[in-house]
Protein backbone atom coordinates (compact mmCIF):
# COMPACT_ATOMS: atom_id res chain seq x y z
CA UNK A 1 0.00 0.00 0.00
CA UNK A 2 1.37 3.50 -1.10
CA UNK A 3 -0.27 6.52 0.50
CA UNK A 4 -0.72 9.60 -1.81
CA UNK A 5 -1.81 12.97 -0.47
CA UNK A 6 -4.21 14.40 -3.27
CA UNK A 7 -2.74 17.68 -3.01
CA UNK A 8 -0.27 16.50 -5.20
CA UNK A 9 -3.00 15.93 -7.43
CA UNK A 10 -3.68 19.67 -7.75
CA UNK A 11 -0.40 20.97 -9.11
CA UNK A 12 -0.05 17.84 -11.88
CA UNK A 13 -3.49 18.68 -13.36
CA UNK A 14 -2.47 22.39 -13.01
CA UNK A 15 0.57 21.88 -15.01
CA UNK A 16 -1.27 19.24 -17.43
CA UNK A 17 -3.92 21.87 -18.61
CA UNK A 18 -1.48 24.41 -19.09
CA UNK A 19 1.15 22.28 -21.17
CA UNK A 20 -2.07 20.54 -22.83
CA UNK A 21 -3.09 23.74 -24.52
CA UNK A 22 0.79 25.31 -24.88
CA UNK A 23 2.72 22.73 -26.14
CA UNK A 24 1.55 20.74 -29.23
CA UNK A 25 2.77 16.78 -29.55
CA UNK A 26 5.61 15.89 -31.30
CA UNK A 27 3.74 12.81 -33.03
CA UNK A 28 0.86 16.00 -34.82
CA UNK A 29 3.87 18.29 -35.71
CA UNK A 30 5.25 15.44 -37.85
CA UNK A 31 2.21 14.08 -39.05
CA UNK A 32 1.18 17.70 -40.28
CA UNK A 33 4.84 18.38 -41.67
CA UNK A 34 4.51 14.70 -43.95
CA UNK A 35 1.17 15.57 -44.97
CA UNK A 36 2.49 18.95 -46.09
CA UNK A 37 5.07 17.52 -48.31
CA UNK A 38 2.02 15.54 -50.20
CA UNK A 39 -0.49 18.20 -50.44
CA UNK A 40 -1.37 20.10 -53.98
CA UNK A 41 -3.40 22.25 -53.29
CA UNK A 42 -1.41 25.98 -52.52
CA UNK A 43 -4.14 27.13 -50.07
CA UNK A 44 -4.06 23.97 -48.08
CA UNK A 45 -0.28 23.95 -48.04
CA UNK A 46 -0.36 27.64 -46.90
CA UNK A 47 -2.57 26.28 -43.84
CA UNK A 48 -0.70 23.24 -43.07
CA UNK A 49 1.85 26.23 -42.82
CA UNK A 50 0.39 28.50 -40.78
CA UNK A 51 -0.32 26.20 -38.46
CA UNK A 52 3.01 24.73 -37.78
CA UNK A 53 3.89 28.59 -37.52
CA UNK A 54 0.97 29.19 -34.84
CA UNK A 55 2.07 26.03 -32.90
CA UNK A 56 5.51 27.07 -32.73
CA UNK A 57 4.45 30.85 -31.94
CA UNK A 58 2.39 29.23 -29.00
CA UNK A 59 5.15 27.12 -27.38
CA UNK A 60 7.56 30.11 -27.57
CA UNK A 61 5.09 32.74 -26.20
CA UNK A 62 3.67 30.61 -23.56
CA UNK A 63 -0.28 30.82 -25.03
CA UNK A 64 -2.67 28.22 -25.71
CA UNK A 65 -2.47 27.01 -29.16
CA UNK A 66 -6.47 27.40 -29.86
CA UNK A 67 -8.49 30.06 -27.44
CA UNK A 68 -10.81 27.06 -27.15
CA UNK A 69 -9.17 25.83 -24.39
CA UNK A 70 -11.69 22.85 -24.37
CA UNK A 71 -13.64 20.98 -21.59
CA UNK A 72 -10.88 19.60 -19.15
CA UNK A 73 -11.57 15.44 -19.90
CA UNK A 74 -8.96 13.56 -17.25
CA UNK A 75 -8.46 9.90 -17.25
CA UNK A 76 -7.14 8.34 -14.27
CA UNK A 77 -5.18 4.95 -13.86
CA UNK A 78 -5.35 4.26 -10.21
CA UNK A 79 -3.29 1.51 -9.19
CA UNK A 80 -4.99 -0.35 -6.83
CA UNK A 81 -2.45 -0.54 -4.09
CA UNK A 82 -2.91 3.34 -3.52
CA UNK A 83 -4.12 4.99 -0.56
CA UNK A 84 -5.34 8.32 -1.49
CA UNK A 85 -5.54 10.63 1.73
CA UNK A 86 -5.68 14.56 2.62
CA UNK A 87 -8.88 15.39 1.02
CA UNK A 88 -11.84 14.28 -2.02
CA UNK A 89 -9.74 13.00 -5.07
CA UNK A 90 -12.47 14.65 -7.40
CA UNK A 91 -12.32 18.14 -5.62
CA UNK A 92 -8.17 17.36 -6.22
CA UNK A 93 -8.50 16.90 -9.65
CA UNK A 94 -11.09 20.09 -10.09
CA UNK A 95 -8.91 22.64 -7.89
CA UNK A 96 -5.91 21.62 -10.38
CA UNK A 97 -7.95 22.55 -13.42
CA UNK A 98 -8.94 25.47 -11.57
CA UNK A 99 -5.71 26.84 -11.25
CA UNK A 100 -4.48 25.24 -14.46
CA UNK A 101 -7.20 27.65 -16.47
CA UNK A 102 -6.40 30.55 -14.23
CA UNK A 103 -2.28 30.81 -13.77
CA UNK A 104 -2.38 29.54 -17.55
CA UNK A 105 -4.46 32.26 -18.89
CA UNK A 106 -7.09 29.85 -20.49
CA UNK A 107 -10.40 30.38 -21.73
CA UNK A 108 -13.48 29.53 -19.63
CA UNK A 109 -15.70 27.41 -21.33
CA UNK A 110 -18.36 25.87 -19.38
CA UNK A 111 -21.67 26.73 -18.56
CA UNK A 112 -23.78 25.43 -15.27
CA UNK A 113 -26.63 24.09 -17.37
CA UNK A 114 -26.64 22.78 -21.48
CA UNK A 115 -29.96 24.21 -21.83
CA UNK A 116 -32.03 26.55 -19.81
CA UNK A 117 -29.47 28.16 -17.58
CA UNK A 118 -26.58 27.87 -19.63
CA UNK A 119 -23.92 29.96 -17.02
CA UNK A 120 -20.35 30.02 -17.14
CA UNK A 121 -19.00 28.51 -14.47
CA UNK A 122 -16.27 30.94 -14.27
CA UNK A 123 -13.28 28.37 -13.65
CA UNK A 124 -14.26 25.92 -16.58
CA UNK A 125 -15.17 23.31 -13.74
CA UNK A 126 -16.47 20.84 -13.56
CA UNK A 127 -13.57 18.49 -15.36
CA UNK A 128 -14.66 15.54 -16.75
CA UNK A 129 -13.03 12.81 -15.35
CA UNK A 130 -12.90 9.19 -15.99
CA UNK A 131 -11.24 6.41 -13.51
CA UNK A 132 -9.90 2.80 -14.81
CA UNK A 133 -8.67 0.88 -11.50
CA UNK A 134 -5.55 -0.85 -12.61
CA UNK A 135 -3.01 -3.28 -10.56
CA UNK A 136 0.00 -1.42 -9.30
CA UNK A 137 0.60 1.67 -6.96
CA UNK A 138 1.06 4.52 -9.47
CA UNK A 139 -1.29 7.10 -10.95
CA UNK A 140 -1.10 7.81 -13.94
CA UNK A 141 -3.40 11.10 -15.03
CA UNK A 142 -3.75 12.29 -18.38
CA UNK A 143 -5.71 15.66 -19.35
CA UNK A 144 -7.05 16.03 -22.35
CA UNK A 145 -8.60 19.20 -22.87
CA UNK A 146 -11.43 19.05 -25.55
CA UNK A 147 -12.97 22.04 -28.05
CA UNK A 148 -16.40 22.73 -28.99
CA UNK A 149 -16.02 22.62 -32.78
CA UNK A 150 -14.49 19.34 -33.31
CA UNK A 151 -16.70 17.67 -30.25
CA UNK A 152 -20.18 18.89 -32.05
CA UNK A 153 -19.35 16.92 -35.32
CA UNK A 154 -18.95 13.59 -33.01
CA UNK A 155 -21.51 10.79 -32.97
CA UNK A 156 -22.85 7.38 -31.85
CA UNK A 157 -25.16 4.85 -34.25
CA UNK A 158 -26.09 1.42 -33.10
CA UNK A 159 -25.44 -0.66 -36.16
CA UNK A 160 -26.29 -4.63 -36.88
CA UNK A 161 -24.58 -7.39 -37.53
CA UNK A 162 -25.25 -7.59 -41.25
CA UNK A 163 -23.98 -3.77 -41.72
CA UNK A 164 -20.40 -5.10 -41.17
CA UNK A 165 -16.81 -3.95 -41.67
CA UNK A 166 -17.92 -2.12 -44.51
CA UNK A 167 -21.11 -0.52 -42.95
CA UNK A 168 -18.93 0.86 -40.17
CA UNK A 169 -16.31 2.34 -42.34
CA UNK A 170 -19.11 3.81 -44.47
CA UNK A 171 -20.83 5.35 -41.61
CA UNK A 172 -16.94 6.79 -40.19
CA UNK A 173 -16.46 7.99 -43.94
CA UNK A 174 -19.62 9.36 -44.07
CA UNK A 175 -19.37 11.32 -40.55
CA UNK A 176 -16.38 12.97 -41.79
CA UNK A 177 -17.72 14.29 -44.77
CA UNK A 178 -20.92 15.46 -43.15
CA UNK A 179 -18.44 17.15 -40.71
CA UNK A 180 -16.53 19.73 -43.87
CA UNK A 181 -15.14 22.59 -42.66
CA UNK A 182 -16.17 22.64 -39.19
CA UNK A 183 -13.98 20.61 -36.89
CA UNK A 184 -10.74 22.68 -37.66
CA UNK A 185 -9.26 19.73 -40.43
CA UNK A 186 -7.12 17.73 -40.18
CA UNK A 187 -8.82 16.03 -38.14
CA UNK A 188 -7.70 12.79 -36.24
CA UNK A 189 -10.36 10.42 -36.16
CA UNK A 190 -11.39 8.34 -33.38
CA UNK A 191 -13.91 5.24 -33.51
CA UNK A 192 -15.53 3.38 -30.55
CA UNK A 193 -16.70 -0.19 -31.44
CA UNK A 194 -18.66 -2.14 -29.41
CA UNK A 195 -19.54 -2.92 -25.51
CA UNK A 196 -22.79 -0.79 -25.20
CA UNK A 197 -24.10 2.49 -26.34
CA UNK A 198 -22.00 4.85 -23.39
CA UNK A 199 -19.32 2.57 -23.72
CA UNK A 200 -18.65 3.27 -27.11
CA UNK A 201 -18.34 6.86 -27.26
CA UNK A 202 -15.71 6.96 -24.20
CA UNK A 203 -13.89 4.32 -26.30
CA UNK A 204 -13.94 6.70 -29.21
CA UNK A 205 -12.24 9.58 -26.85
CA UNK A 206 -9.96 7.13 -25.62
CA UNK A 207 -8.80 6.05 -29.21
CA UNK A 208 -7.63 10.09 -29.73
CA UNK A 209 -5.16 9.68 -27.12
CA UNK A 210 -2.90 7.22 -29.24
CA UNK A 211 0.40 9.10 -30.56
CA UNK A 212 -0.25 9.91 -34.69
CA UNK A 213 2.90 7.85 -35.20
CA UNK A 214 1.60 4.23 -34.25
CA UNK A 215 -0.85 1.96 -35.65
CA UNK A 216 -3.84 -0.70 -34.07
CA UNK A 217 -1.53 -3.02 -32.73
CA UNK A 218 -3.55 -5.66 -34.37
CA UNK A 219 -3.07 -5.82 -38.15
CA UNK A 220 -6.84 -6.94 -38.80
CA UNK A 221 -7.60 -3.15 -37.42
CA UNK A 222 -4.46 -1.67 -38.58
CA UNK A 223 -5.55 -2.19 -41.91
CA UNK A 224 -9.32 -0.96 -41.27
CA UNK A 225 -7.73 2.33 -39.84
CA UNK A 226 -5.65 2.68 -43.18
CA UNK A 227 -8.50 1.95 -45.30
CA UNK A 228 -10.57 4.68 -43.56
CA UNK A 229 -8.04 7.19 -43.49
CA UNK A 230 -7.86 6.44 -47.33
CA UNK A 231 -10.98 7.18 -48.06
CA UNK A 232 -11.53 10.27 -45.83
CA UNK A 233 -8.65 11.33 -47.35
CA UNK A 234 -10.45 11.40 -50.97
CA UNK A 235 -12.93 13.50 -49.78
CA UNK A 236 -11.39 16.80 -50.57
CA UNK A 237 -12.45 18.51 -47.97
CA UNK A 238 -8.85 19.38 -46.90
CA UNK A 239 -7.37 21.94 -44.56
CA UNK A 240 -10.27 23.93 -42.87
CA UNK A 241 -12.60 22.39 -45.54
CA UNK A 242 -11.06 24.83 -48.45
CA UNK A 243 -10.18 21.58 -50.27
CA UNK A 244 -7.37 20.04 -50.44
CA UNK A 245 -5.93 16.05 -50.05
CA UNK A 246 -5.27 16.32 -46.16
CA UNK A 247 -8.47 15.80 -44.71
CA UNK A 248 -7.82 13.79 -41.68
CA UNK A 249 -4.33 13.22 -40.07
CA UNK A 250 -4.74 10.08 -38.74
CA UNK A 251 -7.89 7.07 -37.77
CA UNK A 252 -7.73 5.13 -34.11
CA UNK A 253 -9.35 2.54 -33.66
CA UNK A 254 -10.62 0.87 -30.07
CA UNK A 255 -13.04 -2.06 -29.50
CA UNK A 256 -14.37 -4.15 -26.84
CA UNK A 257 -17.13 -7.21 -26.90
CA UNK A 258 -20.41 -6.58 -27.23
CA UNK A 259 -23.76 -8.27 -26.54
CA UNK A 260 -24.92 -10.44 -29.62
CA UNK A 261 -27.93 -8.28 -30.78
CA UNK A 262 -25.81 -4.79 -30.89
CA UNK A 263 -22.69 -3.13 -32.80
CA UNK A 264 -22.38 -0.13 -31.02
CA UNK A 265 -20.12 2.45 -33.78
CA UNK A 266 -19.03 5.69 -32.04
CA UNK A 267 -16.92 8.45 -34.00
CA UNK A 268 -15.19 10.79 -31.94
CA UNK A 269 -14.05 14.11 -34.52
CA UNK A 270 -10.64 15.87 -33.13
CA UNK A 271 -9.30 19.07 -34.55
CA UNK A 272 -5.65 19.12 -35.97
CA UNK A 273 -4.24 19.86 -32.02
CA UNK A 274 -5.15 16.43 -30.66
CA UNK A 275 -4.00 18.24 -27.60
CA UNK A 276 -2.98 15.66 -24.33
CA UNK A 277 -0.37 15.71 -22.07
CA UNK A 278 0.44 13.09 -19.17
CA UNK A 279 2.17 12.19 -15.75
CA UNK A 280 2.30 9.32 -13.31
CA UNK A 281 2.90 9.53 -9.98
CA UNK B 1 -5.96 33.50 -59.69
CA UNK B 2 -6.60 34.26 -56.25
CA UNK B 3 -5.23 37.90 -54.78
CA UNK B 4 -3.84 39.46 -51.48
CA UNK B 5 -6.43 42.63 -50.81
CA UNK B 6 -5.84 45.16 -47.86
CA UNK B 7 -8.88 46.57 -46.68
CA UNK B 8 -9.79 48.94 -44.25
CA UNK B 9 -12.95 48.96 -42.31
CA UNK B 10 -16.15 49.90 -42.79
CA UNK B 11 -16.58 48.20 -45.60
CA UNK B 12 -18.41 50.05 -48.65
CA UNK B 13 -19.81 48.47 -51.70
CA UNK B 14 -16.92 49.31 -53.70
CA UNK B 15 -14.58 47.07 -51.24
CA UNK B 16 -16.92 43.89 -50.92
CA UNK B 17 -17.49 43.91 -55.15
CA UNK B 18 -13.55 43.74 -55.21
CA UNK B 19 -13.79 40.17 -53.10
CA UNK B 20 -13.81 36.92 -54.84
CA UNK B 21 -13.52 33.26 -52.77
CA UNK B 22 -9.95 31.85 -52.43
CA UNK B 23 -8.50 36.24 -51.98
CA UNK B 24 -6.17 36.31 -48.65
CA UNK B 25 -8.03 39.34 -47.07
CA UNK B 26 -5.39 41.89 -44.78
CA UNK B 27 -8.39 43.49 -42.69
CA UNK B 28 -7.21 46.83 -40.57
CA UNK B 29 -9.43 49.46 -38.77
CA UNK B 30 -12.10 48.09 -36.08
CA UNK B 31 -13.99 45.04 -36.04
CA UNK B 32 -16.49 43.67 -33.91
CA UNK B 33 -16.30 40.31 -31.71
CA UNK B 34 -19.81 38.19 -31.24
CA UNK B 35 -20.70 34.46 -30.86
CA UNK B 36 -23.85 32.34 -29.72
CA UNK B 37 -25.04 34.65 -26.43
CA UNK B 38 -24.63 37.95 -27.67
CA UNK B 39 -26.05 37.22 -31.66
CA UNK B 40 -29.24 35.85 -29.31
CA UNK B 41 -29.68 39.21 -27.77
CA UNK B 42 -28.68 41.48 -30.89
CA UNK B 43 -31.23 39.80 -32.97
CA UNK B 44 -33.34 40.66 -30.14
CA UNK B 45 -32.58 44.39 -30.22
CA UNK B 46 -33.48 44.43 -33.88
CA UNK B 47 -36.92 42.82 -33.65
CA UNK B 48 -37.70 44.97 -30.73
CA UNK B 49 -36.91 48.18 -33.09
CA UNK B 50 -33.86 49.54 -30.84
CA UNK B 51 -30.62 50.29 -30.95
CA UNK B 52 -27.45 47.94 -31.08
CA UNK B 53 -24.99 48.60 -28.95
CA UNK B 54 -22.23 49.65 -31.65
CA UNK B 55 -23.09 51.35 -35.39
CA UNK B 56 -23.09 47.75 -37.25
CA UNK B 57 -23.76 49.92 -40.57
CA UNK B 58 -20.70 48.73 -43.33
CA UNK B 59 -19.04 46.37 -39.67
CA UNK B 60 -17.43 43.22 -39.27
CA UNK B 61 -18.67 40.84 -37.43
CA UNK B 62 -15.59 38.20 -35.73
CA UNK B 63 -16.87 35.23 -34.11
CA UNK B 64 -14.87 34.91 -31.49
CA UNK B 65 -14.47 34.19 -28.02
CA UNK B 66 -10.79 34.91 -26.80
CA UNK B 67 -8.50 33.63 -24.32
CA UNK B 68 -7.86 35.67 -21.24
CA UNK B 69 -5.03 38.20 -22.10
CA UNK B 70 -2.02 37.25 -20.75
CA UNK B 71 0.18 40.16 -18.96
CA UNK B 72 1.69 42.95 -21.17
CA UNK B 73 -0.49 41.36 -23.68
CA UNK B 74 -3.95 43.18 -25.47
CA UNK B 75 -5.39 39.63 -25.91
CA UNK B 76 -5.19 36.17 -25.63
CA UNK B 77 -5.36 33.44 -28.38
CA UNK B 78 -8.48 34.49 -30.72
CA UNK B 79 -9.15 32.13 -33.39
CA UNK B 80 -12.61 31.85 -34.69
CA UNK B 81 -15.27 29.62 -33.83
CA UNK B 82 -17.65 27.88 -35.33
CA UNK B 83 -19.98 29.59 -38.06
CA UNK B 84 -23.08 27.75 -38.35
CA UNK B 85 -24.35 28.01 -34.75
CA UNK B 86 -24.77 31.89 -35.39
CA UNK B 87 -26.98 30.79 -39.07
CA UNK B 88 -30.27 31.57 -37.61
CA UNK B 89 -29.12 35.42 -36.58
CA UNK B 90 -27.02 36.94 -39.35
CA UNK B 91 -29.20 37.49 -42.10
CA UNK B 92 -31.18 40.21 -39.76
CA UNK B 93 -28.01 41.69 -38.48
CA UNK B 94 -27.11 41.84 -42.69
CA UNK B 95 -30.61 43.14 -43.27
CA UNK B 96 -29.69 46.24 -40.85
CA UNK B 97 -25.91 46.79 -42.01
CA UNK B 98 -23.23 44.14 -41.41
CA UNK B 99 -21.05 44.24 -44.61
CA UNK B 100 -19.03 40.97 -42.65
CA UNK B 101 -18.63 38.21 -40.79
CA UNK B 102 -15.43 36.27 -39.58
CA UNK B 103 -15.61 32.62 -38.83
CA UNK B 104 -14.19 29.32 -39.56
CA UNK B 105 -16.70 26.46 -41.66
CA UNK B 106 -19.42 27.08 -44.51
CA UNK B 107 -22.54 28.26 -44.17
CA UNK B 108 -26.13 27.58 -44.88
CA UNK B 109 -27.98 28.63 -48.02
CA UNK B 110 -29.94 31.22 -46.23
CA UNK B 111 -27.01 33.21 -44.94
CA UNK B 112 -25.62 32.78 -48.44
CA UNK B 113 -28.65 34.11 -50.28
CA UNK B 114 -28.51 37.07 -47.75
CA UNK B 115 -25.17 38.43 -48.39
CA UNK B 116 -25.66 38.15 -52.23
CA UNK B 117 -29.04 40.35 -51.82
CA UNK B 118 -27.26 42.52 -49.46
CA UNK B 119 -23.98 42.66 -50.65
CA UNK B 120 -22.08 41.16 -47.61
CA UNK B 121 -19.14 39.01 -47.45
CA UNK B 122 -17.88 35.69 -45.20
CA UNK B 123 -14.69 35.70 -44.14
CA UNK B 124 -12.61 32.85 -42.72
CA UNK B 125 -10.11 32.87 -40.48
CA UNK B 126 -7.50 29.77 -40.09
CA UNK B 127 -8.99 27.50 -36.81
CA UNK B 128 -6.78 26.52 -34.12
CA UNK B 129 -4.44 29.72 -35.16
CA UNK B 130 -5.16 31.50 -32.58
CA UNK B 131 -2.27 33.15 -31.63
CA UNK B 132 -1.22 34.12 -35.41
CA UNK B 133 -4.44 35.87 -35.19
CA UNK B 134 -3.82 37.18 -31.75
CA UNK B 135 -0.54 38.86 -33.53
CA UNK B 136 -2.50 41.13 -35.40
CA UNK B 137 -5.02 42.03 -32.77
CA UNK B 138 -3.43 45.95 -31.13
CA UNK B 139 -6.50 47.01 -28.70
CA UNK B 140 -9.38 45.17 -27.49
CA UNK B 141 -11.82 46.41 -25.14
CA UNK B 142 -15.51 45.66 -23.99
CA UNK B 143 -18.40 47.44 -25.21
CA UNK B 144 -21.41 45.38 -24.11
CA UNK B 145 -22.48 42.46 -22.30
CA UNK B 146 -19.63 42.15 -19.94
CA UNK B 147 -21.93 39.61 -18.28
CA UNK B 148 -21.14 36.93 -21.10
CA UNK B 149 -17.94 37.24 -20.14
CA UNK B 150 -15.35 35.60 -23.30
CA UNK B 151 -19.06 35.73 -25.31
CA UNK B 152 -18.93 39.90 -24.34
CA UNK B 153 -18.77 42.33 -27.61
CA UNK B 154 -15.55 43.59 -28.03
CA UNK B 155 -13.99 46.22 -29.67
CA UNK B 156 -10.96 45.16 -31.72
CA UNK B 157 -8.49 47.39 -33.06
CA UNK B 158 -6.61 45.32 -35.89
CA UNK B 159 -3.53 45.35 -38.31
CA UNK B 160 -3.51 43.60 -41.26
CA UNK B 161 -5.80 40.67 -39.90
CA UNK B 162 -5.84 37.60 -41.46
CA UNK B 163 -8.25 35.73 -43.61
CA UNK B 164 -9.38 34.32 -46.88
CA UNK B 165 -12.66 34.96 -48.87
CA UNK B 166 -14.86 31.87 -48.27
CA UNK B 167 -18.25 33.28 -49.79
CA UNK B 168 -18.33 36.43 -51.90
CA UNK B 169 -21.25 38.43 -53.29
CA UNK B 170 -21.56 36.87 -56.07
CA UNK B 171 -22.91 33.65 -54.52
CA UNK B 172 -19.88 31.29 -54.73
CA UNK B 173 -18.80 29.32 -51.42
CA UNK B 174 -14.86 28.18 -51.14
CA UNK B 175 -16.39 25.45 -49.25
CA UNK B 176 -18.11 23.87 -51.83
CA UNK B 177 -15.52 24.95 -54.52
CA UNK B 178 -12.88 23.30 -52.98
CA UNK B 179 -14.02 19.51 -52.50
CA UNK B 180 -15.22 19.69 -55.95
CA UNK B 181 -11.88 20.18 -56.87
CA UNK B 182 -9.99 18.09 -54.54
CA UNK B 183 -13.07 15.08 -54.48
CA UNK B 184 -11.90 11.67 -55.62
CA UNK B 185 -15.07 9.28 -56.59
CA UNK B 186 -14.59 5.86 -55.20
Amino acid sequence: MREINVKEIIHIVRKLCIDANYYIGEDVLNKIKEFYEKEESPTAKEVLSILLENYELAANEKMPSCQDTGVAVVFIELGQDVHLVGGDFYEAINEGVRQGYKDGYLRKSIVNDPIIDRVNTKDNTPALIYTDIVPGEKIRITVAPKGGGSENMSEVKMMKAADGIEGVVDFVVDRVSRSGGNPCPPIVVGVGLGGNFEQSALLAKKALLRPLNESHHEEKWAKVEKKILEKVNKLGIGPQGFGGRTTALGVSIMYKPCHIASMPVAVNIQCHAARHKSAVI
Amino acid sequence: MPQTIRLTTPFTDEDVSKLHIGDKVLISGTIYTGRDAAHKRLVELVKAGKDLPFDIKGQIIYYVGPAPAPPGKPIGSAGPTTSYRMDPYAPALMDVGLKGMIGKGPRNQEVIDSMKKNKAVYLAAIGGAAVVVAKSIKEAKVIAYDDLGTEAIRELKVEDFPCIVANDIYGNDIYKEGIKEYKIET
